[in-house]
């Protein structure tokens, strides 16, 4: 089967050389025939990729052990559910993953254009499949997937303990769908620099596809926070790590793109910006695949290791200075076709928001290449931390909420007196009634930047409300349509404006949420043994008992040992829940198997346990101290390798774990370390994030008019062949 | 190497070329695939974006932030681009 893979990007990498000199040929030539063999060398290598990544998938699923990448990645002990997700836990096997992403993506694109922007789709055509050229040859002559061992070991090596989260399944595809879908417009703006047709046709081809992706690596982005909140054991959701930061750029860059494109659809204006923020953001995408890759800055979320460096900095180098020199080539043709009318209108607020956007980037970007950059000019490496982020991030934040609620009340090209009178009156009096009713509530006063957030929220809220009612009131009155029925069809009809509000609305709730789970946060970390009592932010925590489950793993990790403790929790008095965290361990890949310390010294991960309201949440995390189990578990090891014939030695093992070593620290357990986090309004980020991905879906959906005039199209043109037939 | 991956990657490698060398056998079918068709459907998408921005500038005007002399001066605008468009997509459809 590995030949068959091996051939397949073999056959992948010709489609790229081929279809990127045909599709070229074809542009210079005008010979069509060239360019659709290119726009089918597309669909070629969607079928080439996925003949390689099915057999991929099929080795893991089966733990086909004679993969070299199977056997470092997976393990017969390791569940189904996430034998599926191992590949892309390696390096071969993610970037197979982003390219047949790639691939994908730019079928459905060269499709959907096939009859449209004659001119651009040959030079896109051939961008995208040297994307897809560059990545099938590093996994031809670099990293292959499809190495062999000549001697397969009867197991493997297991996937990383830490990945063994459901939204993991999910995080990586997610992010590269991401990064791929941005390949789309980032060629797209390539080819009609090429071309010479700069106007808004590229944009509105590629407008979902940047939609898309932003909305795609958007859900990417939260499911990596909601993982790393539940998983990593530190209590947060967002570290500002370099990996973290590595996916939130582009996704800054592509907001502001997202944003700008409907100036230059309306108005004629910001060409040159927005062909730079689309080429920086294709730039940002790689950057991001290339970090989190490399293991060059460190990070809690670096999984690979770096052989691909040099590759990567010359494709990133090419890129930027090709696309410089685009940008440079044609600034006669990305002249705007009109000026700004005046400061007061949607254009002069897009294009804030778009300086605030790329500022935040720009001010994430520092702090991540900072150890970097301070180690090549100092030559010792120092890193910033999340104070230092946040001291640019909030008031940046803060900034864009505002322009988030003031931007869809402002008229394009000129706003009157009279009309921001009439449309800011409400929402500005919601900011002010949240701003005074929070003056009263106790420590909320002595948070200036969390008040301010709050309050602008309020008035965001009171800007979506508003638009909300007064187009579903102009319908009613246009149509007579129940209001219910009124609002519906407004969004179904204007579902890029009010999906756009919502994802607005999403967005400061997260912000909510996060300012407030920032700003109120209580924090502890307590020893105790069973039968103390911690008190946490007005909650009172016992230690009621230890646990300990043996090749019982109830979240389906595959972990053999989960030491734990259940906690009882009570507020006033009043018992409020009771959490079970825990510690979970797994087999080693190092130690000798048939030991009990072969089955427990694995990376061990945190199991937290949360009790989540729409309140607050409160957060624990356990690790046990070792110390003395290892004692026991040494005694254990010892015996058994002296008395125990070897092909005996794993069972007794583990029945020396089950029977003895796990009931005996459930009877008599160490003090344990705890770490208890109370926070208020976290519920909401994840709710924010839900409502803007509703919103996100809602303007990615097509418009029930426009699919039908395409329907009735494509009926005209069957009607006309079929005339022409006869 | 077997020979069911062999067959495999010859199965794979007749698609591939199929799917890749199919417009060239199809030479001059392809060059007369008319490029007005194209030019039409960049113009219907013109005129679909035209129609959007007339409609978003009369919701504009009902939800108040548009004055109704902006959004006569506006609309009059868009309309004759679009009557442009129109026009354009008429003299495609007289040269067939």
């Amino acid at each position: 089967m590995a030949t068959v893979g091996r051939a397949a990007l073999l056959i992948a990498l010709l489609i790229c050389a081929y279809g990127v000199v045909a599709a070229i040929y074809g542009a210079l030539t005008g010979r069509r025939e060239w360019v659709e063999s290119a726009r089918r060398s597309v669909y070629a290598l969607a079928v080439a990729l996925t003949v390689a990544f099915g057999v991929l998938e099929l080795a893991f699923l089966r733990s086909d052990f004679s993969f070299a990448v199977v056997a470092g990645h997976s393990s017969t002990t390791t569940p189904t559910f996430y034998k599926a997700s191992a590949m892309w836990s390696s390096q071969e096997g993610s970037l197979l993953l982003w390219v047949w992403l790639l691939s994908l993506w730019a079928s459905l694109v060269v499709f959907l254009t096939r009859r449209r922007m004659r001119e651009v789709v040959p030079w896109a055509t051939a961008v995208l499949l040297g994307y897809g050229a560059f990545f099938t040859a590093l996994l031809v002559f670099a990293v292959s997937p499809f190495e062999t061992l000549a001697q397969p070991p009867a197991d493997g090596s297991g996937l990383n303990p830490l990945l063994r989260h459901p939204a993991m399944m999910i995080h990586p595809p997610m992010l590269y769908s991401g990064y791929t879908l941005f390949a789309i417009p980032f060629a797209f703006a390539v080819g009609a620099l090429v071309a010479r047709r700069v106007d808004a046709e590229w944009i509105r081809s590629t407008r979902r596809f940047a939609l898309a992706a932003w909305l795609v690596l958007g859900v990417g982005i939260v499911l990596g926070a909601r993982w790393s909140y539940n998983e990593l054991g530190w209590g947060g959701y967002w570290a500002w790590d370099a990996v973290e930061n590595a996916s939130l750029m582009p996704w800054l860059t592509g907001t502001a793109f997202i944003h700008s494109v409907m100036i230059q659809e309306k108005r004629g204006m910001l060409k040159i910006w927005n062909v730079s923020l689309v080429l920086a953001t294709g730039i940002l995408c790689v950057l991001g695949t290339f970090l989190v890759r490399s293991g060059i800055l460190d990070s809690i979320h670096a999984f690979g290791a770096s052989t691909l460096g040099v590759p990567f900095v010359v494709l990133i180098a090419g890129m930027s200075l090709g696309s410089i020199a685009l940008v440079v080539w044609r600034r006669d043709l990305l002249r705007s076709e009109h000026r700004l009318d005046s400061l007061l209108s949607r254009e002069a607020m897009f294009l804030l928001n778009n300086l605030v956007l790329v500022a935040l980037c720009f001010v994430v970007f520092w702090g991540t290449f900072f150890p970097l950059i301070s180690e090549a000019v100092t030559g010792e490496e120092t890193s910033v931390g999340p104070p230092w982020f946040a001291r640019y991030t909030v008031p940046l934040a803060l900034v864009l909420v505002a322009l988030s609620g003031i931007g869809p009340l402002i008229a394009w090209r000129r706003a009157t007196a009279v009309n921001l009178r009439r449309t800011f009156a409400f929402p500005l009096a919601c900011g002010v009634v949240a701003l005074v009713a929070l003056l009263f509530v106790p420590g909320v006063p002595q948070k200036p930047l969390a008040l301010s957030m709050f309050a602008l929220g309020a008035f965001v809220a009171g800007t979506v409300g508003q638009e909300l009612w007064r187009g579903a009131r102009a319908r009613r009155t246009t149509t007579g349509e129940p209001l219910p029925v009124a609002l519906t069809s407004l969004v179904r009809r204007n579902r890029r404006r009010y999906g756009g509000y919502l994802v607005h609305l999403g967005i400061v709730v997260m912000f909510v949420g996060v300012a407030a789970s920032s700003a109120f946060q209580t924090a502890q970390d307590r020893r105790l043994s069973p039968g103390d009592t911690a008190r946490v932010d007005g909650y009172e925590v016992r230690y009621v008992r230890a646990t300990a489950e043996v090749g019982n793993d109830p979240s389906g990790t595959g972990a053999m040992l989960s030491l734990g403790a259940v906690l009882d929790v009570s507020k006033d008095g009043r018992h409020v829940a009771t959490l079970r965290p825990a510690r979970s361990f797994y087999p080693s890949n190092r130690t000798a198997s048939g030991s009990v310390e072969w089955l427990i010294a694995g990376e061990p991960t945190s199991e937290v346990a949360v009790r989540s309201t729409l309140l607050s949440d409160f957060w624990t995390a356990v690790s046990p101290d070792m110390r003395e189990l290892q004692e026991v578990i040494d005694q254990a090891d010892e015996a058994v390798a002296a008395d125990i014939p070897a092909e005996q030695q794993p069972m007794v093992a583990f029945r020396l774990l089950r029977d003895v070593i796990a009931p005996n620290y459930v009877e008599d357990p160490p003090p344990a370390m705890f770490r208890m986090i109370a926070s208020p309004l976290v519920a909401w980020i994840w709710i924010g994030s839900l409502i803007a991905i509703g919103g996100g879906l809602i303007a990615l959906w097509p418009a029930p008019d426009a699919a039908r005039r395409r329907a009735t199209a494509t009926l005209r043109a069957r009607v006309a062949q079929d005339l022409g037939r006869a | 190497m077997d020979a069911l991956a062999l067959l495999a990657i010859f199965a794979l490698l007749l698609v591939v070329a199929w799917i890749v060398a199919s417009p060239l056998r199809r030479g001059a079918a392809v060059r007369a695939a008319s490029r007005e068709e194209a030019e039409r459907q960049d113009l219907e998408a013109a005129r679909d974006a035209k129609y959007r921005e007339i409609r978003d500038a009369e919701l504009d005007r009902q939800t108040g932030k548009l004055s109704e002399a902006d959004w006569r001066a506006l609309d009059r605008q868009l309309r004759a681009e679009a009557v442009e468009i129109l026009r354009r997509l008429d003299e495609l459809d007289g040269l067939e």
